[in-house]
Order: structure tokens, then C-alpha cells, then sequence
């Protein structure tokens, strides 16, 4: 029998779910394998009953869960326990729901902030209200999946890649685990590494030097040019089938999007390391937090204390 | 009052929203809304953040249109900057906005509106989907999964990642194009023609003639129209000046970066996502027809463009403008339009492949920070996407304002599920086909709830008192 596929998504940009058909052709045999009993870009199951008869929200039993996106919004946190509680093995897809993600970056400034820009000094608006009916209401903060319930399995990634996504699905599907890699981006990075900057730190106003159509291995690496590369900091895997870093093919430094080499790893701490250990000095970073933690603002950014 | 129904969530679209249909005693329907319920904020997070980031950061605002995004952050940087990317970077970022769009309209036909169409709007929800297409049409559905996946594949080509790229940079583009890769994508682009021809020439044929009398009825209202032109009126998705047509068919051309005389947005109570309106034409009113009222994306474009500057899209406009006029209203025709769209950015990707200048090794110059405001506007394909930012002497962000395709269209999708809902529902009785049928009208639309809401939009879990500089109280809000 096919396996029940069930698909939620929260704070998102939908991207992930795009890369869900960046699989291409082999997601056509994947689909034969499994029942999808509910995924609202796709199909047109809904919360309350296809006729809105239902008081309560409800999703259906499936062995497989996934979730895209952080949670926002008190009724993401109640879809979240949804299919926490209806899915045997729930996936946290992509690393807004592993980490916050670029939502996360919010985590910065306290909500009252984000609703008095929007509403009260954005150039267009007319300062004629305040949105109250009908609508949910804001969490805090941005929350990662796992800090709202228990996943079974993280696929990170801004967006995450086809090749995970089909790889997981078929793994879960064949009983096996599946592992995420332990090495960093630059462990699959083909840039030279020499251990010694080149240049101080700059900001990328300007192209890195390379030589266009020559293979990547000749090229120096972006830190050791003195442009800031999040790949010390950040879990390999983006590169697929390929290897190379994704950022890199279009000779641009990594900027973190799958997030912490893991749970534990303290980004900040990683990334001040790796600068100094080739000569540079990190404090020359005017936006470090935000820079450094890009994609796992949940829990580990806060609004910034004003003076 | 009578009952209200709820439709949530709002399927086969990007991002969160639900329906609230509200009936009187007698059945029918008293009130229709489509509540935006998706919140993110990015408008306050980026400030602070340095202005070369914006187009690695915003195209996360959208993940079916991270091109649109991408490329409007690097105009507006260009804009702060003072500099004017060299022919091939430009070139490049827009043969990436044309392959963007091929794979979004290709989504969007096939993937998420097809069903209603092909297995009819009626169909049991669980096979009016994609995987019930997959099944009626096998052969048409595996052709269109390789293309479109062939779209993303030549993206990753030309910018290492197709979905939250980082090639456009401000000044220009990161990586010139090999003159192989270039022969590559050049045969990759062939085939996109060929898809595109065949989508049209299937739709006119199998799909627009059996559902005329619904393209004719459902969720019609009458408006006026937004879309980007250049200077000789032909359309274009990349650049150009913006122009603003009255239901009338009269209209007002003006540079993008004055949008702020032209462009109101109004608030309503019971949504995340503003209202948009024509503010030189008078106050906002939620009424068809109403003076500032205007809708964006495909119809509003092939509305406002004098002629396309490709032969093959421009032969379908002159059909398509012999049977529905200048300016067409009908809401369904939105699909029809997409087609001739997917069509023209076909042939203009063959036509930037062709040029020289595509793989020049000069695609970016070098910057330098400045105190600055720069407007960047792009033709996202649900509809024009302005990017406004400020920045200080060190080339930080201070301030940032963003209208984006779908936002344009809250207004229009509201009356139009109104007129939808009202025409259908009577004496209480409505099931999952009526109800289907309602949401039809916003897929026409094909809005991005997710891109409309990348404000942080909420409804406060605390109260909010907002003083003025001195402290006093100027007002005071609270849920």
C-alpha cells in the first residue's frame, strides 16, 4: 500500500516546495509510492472539511509528515501539534522549519518595532487602521519546528535540494535512515586554500578574482581574498549529485543557508575562529550577528538592546 | 445573520489565505472576503542589514518568484549605487527573468490551475490535482515536468542555483556565460519554444472553447490596469517605464521610481495584505469599477502594452485582442494571457541567447557606498514588484518599502470572489464544486500570499502604544 504523504507549511516562501518538483522526472515513480492526503499548494484538501462543516482544524493520519517554514503564528503552532499528532515521521523541510531561516532574521527587533514600520511609516500606506478580524495571531518570535514539537528528521537548505528531498523520501520509504552529511561547505568546496588572507576584509562591492570558464580549483578562496564566506560555519550537502557548493558555481562566498554544522554548533563562535585563523579580523564585520546566523535566528537571535 | 462558511486553506495558490462567506437568513450571500492570514516582516528585518544583501536576502520573500525579487533588489541597488550594470550583465539578468517565468507559468498552468480545467472544477477534490492530471493526460503531463524542471536546470547554468539565486549583484551579474554553456542552453531553449507553442495551440483548442461560458461569468468585474512598457509601448518583464490604464482604456505613462504619486495603499480590518489603489483618481472604495481600482499580472500587462516585440507572441495578441478588446476584463482570460506570455519569453530567451553580448566576460562594475534612495521595479509575474530602499553613508539599509505583484490585486481577487460566491450560492445550498468554483476565480489571479505578505502584518497578542518623540500618547492599539 502507499504511504500517506501529508504537507504543512507556516512562515514560508514556498520555495522548498518548488524544489519538491525540482526533482524532476523521478518524482513521477516517486509519486506512485505515496498517497498524498493532504498539501495545500497541491491538492485541494482542506482544514475544516471540504465544505467548512468542521469546528476543528484537522489533518489526516499519515505514516509521512512534512513541514516547511517557522512558526509565526499561534495557528501554526496548533498545526504544528496537527501533524505532530497525525504523522508517524514528521520532516522538517528546509531551514526556516529546521533553524527560522531568513524569517528569523525578525528575532532582531521586538514585534512592536515590525508593526510600527508597516503600519505606521511605510511611504504608501494610509495610516487608516489595523488589521484584527479574521486573522491569527503573531507568536512572539520566530520558532524553529523542534522547538514546538519533536521532528525525526531535519532537511535543511535555502532551499533544500531535490536530491535530499527524493533521497529522504525514498530512504524513509525503504525503513533505511538517512544522515545528514558532518562536513562543513568548505570541505566540498574546490577553491585554493592557503591559510593566509590575502587582502583585509571587503565587502562584495566588488567582483572576487577568478578567471572566467577556468575550473573552480583555480580560483582562490573567497575568505583568503578577504570576502565573507559562511562556509566554514555551514553543514555541507547544498551541492547535490554535483558537490560543488551552489553559491560558489556562480563565484559567490556560501551564505549559510543550511544552516549550523549542528544543533549544538555556535555559528558566531565558528565563523570569528575561522577569520582570524587566515589573518582577519572579524570585528571589521559592522552587521556579525545577522550576518553570521542568517538562517538560524531561531533561539539564536534576540532583539538588540537599544541605547 | 445567517451561517458563514469557512474555506480554508485557499488551495492550489502560493502562501495562506481562507475564504469567509457570509450568508443572510434566507441562504444567499451577504458578504464575501479573502483573508490574507500570512505574516513575515521583511521591510523591518533587512534595515541595518548592509544593501549589497538585499538580493541575496529578499528573494526569500518568494520562493516561486525568487527571480523577481532578486532582480528588483539589484536594480534598486544599482539605483543606490549610481551605476548602470554593463550590456551583458543586464542581458543576463534578464535571459534569467525570461527562463523564471517560462518555469512559473508552466506551474501555474499545469500544475495548479490546470486541474480545474482538465479534470473540471467539479471533479472530486482528491484527484483535481496535479498527480489527476499525471493520470488523464500522461503524456502531456511528462513533457511538461521535464521542461519545466529543464527551466530550473538551465537557471542553475547560468547562476549555480535556481531557486534564491545570488548571480545578480549590484552593477551587474556575478558570472559571465561560457560560450558552451551558452550553445547549451541555446538547445534547452528550443524546446521551451516548443512547449510553449504546443500550450497555447492546446489550450485554444481543448481547454478556452469548453469553458467559455464560465470565462464569460465567473468572477467578472471591470477595472484598470498596471504593467511595465518600454519607451516604444512594446511589453516588457525586465525594465521600462510603468504605465497605468483606466478601465477606459486611457492611461498615464511615468517612471518607476515616482510611484509614490500614483500608488495608495489602504488597510482593512480583516486582512494581513494591504490595498493597493490609484490614488490620483480618488479615495479607496472596495467596489467594482470603483475610480482607483486596478488589477496587475499577465491580463494587466497585454493590457497596457501597445504590441509584443516578438512575432509569434505578437500574432497571438492580435487574436486575442480581435476577440476580447483593449482593454479585455474578463478574470479567466488571466489564463489565457499566461499562455501568451510563457509564449513571449520563449522567444525572447532565443533572442538574448543570440546576442553577442550575452557572453561578454564584462558583467558587473565595482561599487562604491553612498547616502542614497534607489528605486528598483521589475514585472514579477503576478504583477509589478517595486523595491525602494535608503540607505546611509556606510550603504546600510535605514529605510525600505515594497509593493509586490499580488498585493496590486487584493482588491480585484476580493470583488471577484464576491461576484463569484453571489452568482452561485443561493438558498443556502453550495457543496464542494460550488465552493471549488469560488476559489477558481482566485487562481485566475494566480496570487503569491507569500510575496504579498512579506510585511509583518499581525494582530498584536500585546497592546501597543505608540508615542510620539517627546512621549506622549498619540495611539494606542490592542487585540
Amino acid at each position: 500500500m502507499a504511504a500517506r504523504l501529508a504537507e504543512e507549511w507556516f512562515a514560508i516562501c514556498g520555495g522548498c516546495e518548488v524544489t519538491i518538483l525540482d526533482i524532476g522526472e523521478p518524482l513521477l515513480d516517486l509519486l506512485e509510492k505515496v498517497q498524498i492526503v493532504h498539501m495545500p499548494v497541491l491538492m485541494d484538501h482542506k482544514l475544516y472539511g471540504q465544505t467548512g462543516e468542521k469546528a476543528e482544524m484537522e489533518i489526516p493520519e499519515a505514516e509521512v509528515g512534512l513541514v516547511s517554514g517557522g512558526i509565526r503564528s499561534d495557528e501554526h503552532k496548533h498545526l504544528a501539534q496537527e501533524m505532530r499528532k497525525k504523522c508517524q515521521t514528521l520532516i522538517a523541510l528546509g531551514s526556516c522549519a529546521c533553524y527560522g531561516g531568513i524569517p528569523a532574521l525578525a528575532n532582531l527587533c521586538s514585534t512592536e518595532e515590525l508593526l510600527t514600520k508597516v503600519y505606521r511609516e511605510s511611504v504608501t500606506t494610509d495610516k487608516n487602521g489595523f488589521p484584527h478580524e479574521e486573522v491569527p495571531t503573531l507568536t512572539d518570535r520566530v520558532y524553529a519546528l523542534s522547538e514546538v514539537v519533536k521532528v525525526d528528521l531535519m532537511l535543511p537548505g535555502c532551499p533544500t535540494t531535490p536530491e535530499m528531498v527524493a533521497g529522504a523520501l525514498t530512504a524513509l520509504l525503504e525503513g533505511r535512515p538517512f544522515p545528514l552529511s558532518t562536513k562543513s561547505v568548505c570541505d566540498e568546496c574546490p577553491t585554493i586554500r592557503e591559510k593566509k588572507a590575502v587582502s583585509a576584509l571587503r565587502r562584495r562591492l566588488e567582483p572576487p578574482e577568478f578567471t572566467p570558464g577556468a575550473p573552480l580549483n583555480q580560483m582562490r578562496c573567497f575568505i583568503e581574498q578577504g570576502f565573507l564566506c559562511n562556509g566554514p560555519a555551514t553543514r555541507s550537502g547544498c551541492g547535490g549529485s554535483d558537490g560543488t557548493p551552489r553559491c560558489i558555481r556562480a563565484y559567490m562566498p556560501c551564505e549559510g543557508c543550511f544552516g549550523p554544522l549542528s544543533e549544538k554548533a555556535n555559528p558566531m563562535v565558528d565563523m570569528m575562529g575561522a577569520l582570524s585563523s587566515v589573518g582577519l579580523d572579524p570585528k571589521q564585520i559592522s552587521d556579525r550577528a545577522a550576518s553570521f546566523n542568517r538562517f538560524s535566528g531561531a533561539g539564536r537571535l534576540r532583539p538588540v538592546p537599544k541605547r | 445573520m445567517g451561517k458563514t462558511i469557512v474555506i480554508q486553506p485557499v488551495t492550489r495558490i502560493e502562501g495562506h489565505a481562507k475564504i469567509t462567506i457570509q450568508l443572510d437568513d434566507a441562504g444567499n450571500v451577504n458578504r464575501a472576503r479573502v483573508n490574507v492570514i500570512e505574516l513575515r516582516g521583511f521591510e523591518r528585518f533587512c534595515i541595518g542589514r548592509p544593501v549589497e544583501d538585499m538580493p541575496r536576502i529578499t528573494p526569500r520573500i518568494c520562493g516561486v518568484c525568487p527571480w523577481s525579487h532578486h532582480l528588483a533588489a539589484a536594480k534598486a541597488c544599482d539605483a543606490v549605487f549610481g551605476v548602470e550594470p554593463p550590456p551583458a550583465g543586464a542581458k543576463l539578468r534578464e535571459l534569467c527573468n525570461s527562463i523564471a517565468y517560462m518555469e512559473e507559468h508552466i506551474l501555474h498552468f499545469y500544475f495548479l490551475a490546470g486541474a480545474d480545467f482538465l479534470l473540471g472544477p467539479d471533479a472530486d477534490y482528491s484527484v483535481r490535482n496535479v498527480i489527476g492530471v499525471l493520470q488523464a493526460a500522461p503524456e502531456v503531463a511528462r513533457r511538461v515536468v521535464r521542461v519545466r524542471h529543464m527551466c530550473a536546470k538551465m537557471l542553475e547554468v547560468l547562476a549555480g542555483k535556481p531557486i534564491h539565486p545570488q548571480a545578480a549583484v549590484p552593477g551587474g551579474f556575478s558570472k559571465p556565460l561560457a560560450k558552451d554553456e551558452r550553445d547549451h542552453l541555446r538547445k534547452m531553449a528550443d524546446e521551451a519554444l516548443e512547449l510553449a507553442k504546443f500550450s497555447i495551440a492546446f489550450a485554444k483548442e481543448n481547454v478556452f472553447p469548453k469553458y467559455l461560458d464560465v470565462v464569460k461569468s465567473l468572477g467578472v468585474i471591470t477595472s484598470g490596469f498596471i504593467g511595465t512598457v518600454k519607451a516604444n509601448g512594446a511589453l516588457n518583464l525586465y525594465d521600462g517605464k510603468l504605465r497605468l490604464m483606466a478601465s477606459d482604456g486611457s492611461f498615464e505613462d511615468f517612471p518607476y521610481d515616482r510611484y509614490t504619486e500614483f500608488i495608495g495603499e489602504h488597510i482593512e480590518p480583516w486582512s494581513y495584505l494591504k490595498f493597493p489603489y490609484a490614488k490620483k483618481r480618488g479615495a479607496f472604495a472596495l467596489e467594482d469599477n470603483a475610480p482607483g481600482l486596478y488589477r496587475a499580472n499577465t491580463l494587466a500587462r497585454l493590457n497596457v502594452c501597445d504590441f509584443i516585440d516578438t512575432p509569434l507572441a505578437q500574432a497571438e495578441l492580435e487574436e486575442f485582442r480581435r476577440n476580447f478588446g483593449r482593454p479585455a476584463q474578463l478574470t479567466l482570460l488571466y489564463h489565457w494571457a499566461r499562455l501568451i506570455e510563457l509564449l513571449y519569453n520563449a522567444e525572447n530567451a532565443i533572442r538574448l541567447l543570440d546576442d553577442p553580448d550575452i557572453t561578454s566576460l564584462e558583467t558587473r562594475v565595482k561599487v562604491t557606498p553612498r547616502a542614497a534612495r534607489g528605486v528598483g521595479c521589475t514585472e514579477a509575474p503576478r504583477g509589478t514588484l517595486i523595491h525602494d530602499y535608503e540607505t546611509d553613508a556606510e550603504g546600510m539599509i535605514t529605510n525600505m518599502n515594497l509593493i509586490v505583484g499580488t498585493t496590486h490585486n487584493n482588491a480585484p481577487i476580493n470583488l471577484s470572489v464576491t461576484q463569484a460566491a453571489k452568482s452561485l450560492i443561493h438558498d443556502g445550498k453550495y457543496d464542494q464544486g460550488i465552493l471549488n468554483t469560488v476559489e477558481m476565480t482566485i487562481r485566475a489571479y494566480d496570487p503569491c500570499f507569500s510575496c504579498a505578505t512579506h510585511r509583518l502584518d499581525g494582530k498584536l497578542s500585546v497592546k501597543l502604544d505608540i508615542l510620539d518623540a517627546k512621549g506622549s500618547l498619540l495611539d494606542s492599539l490592542a487585540n
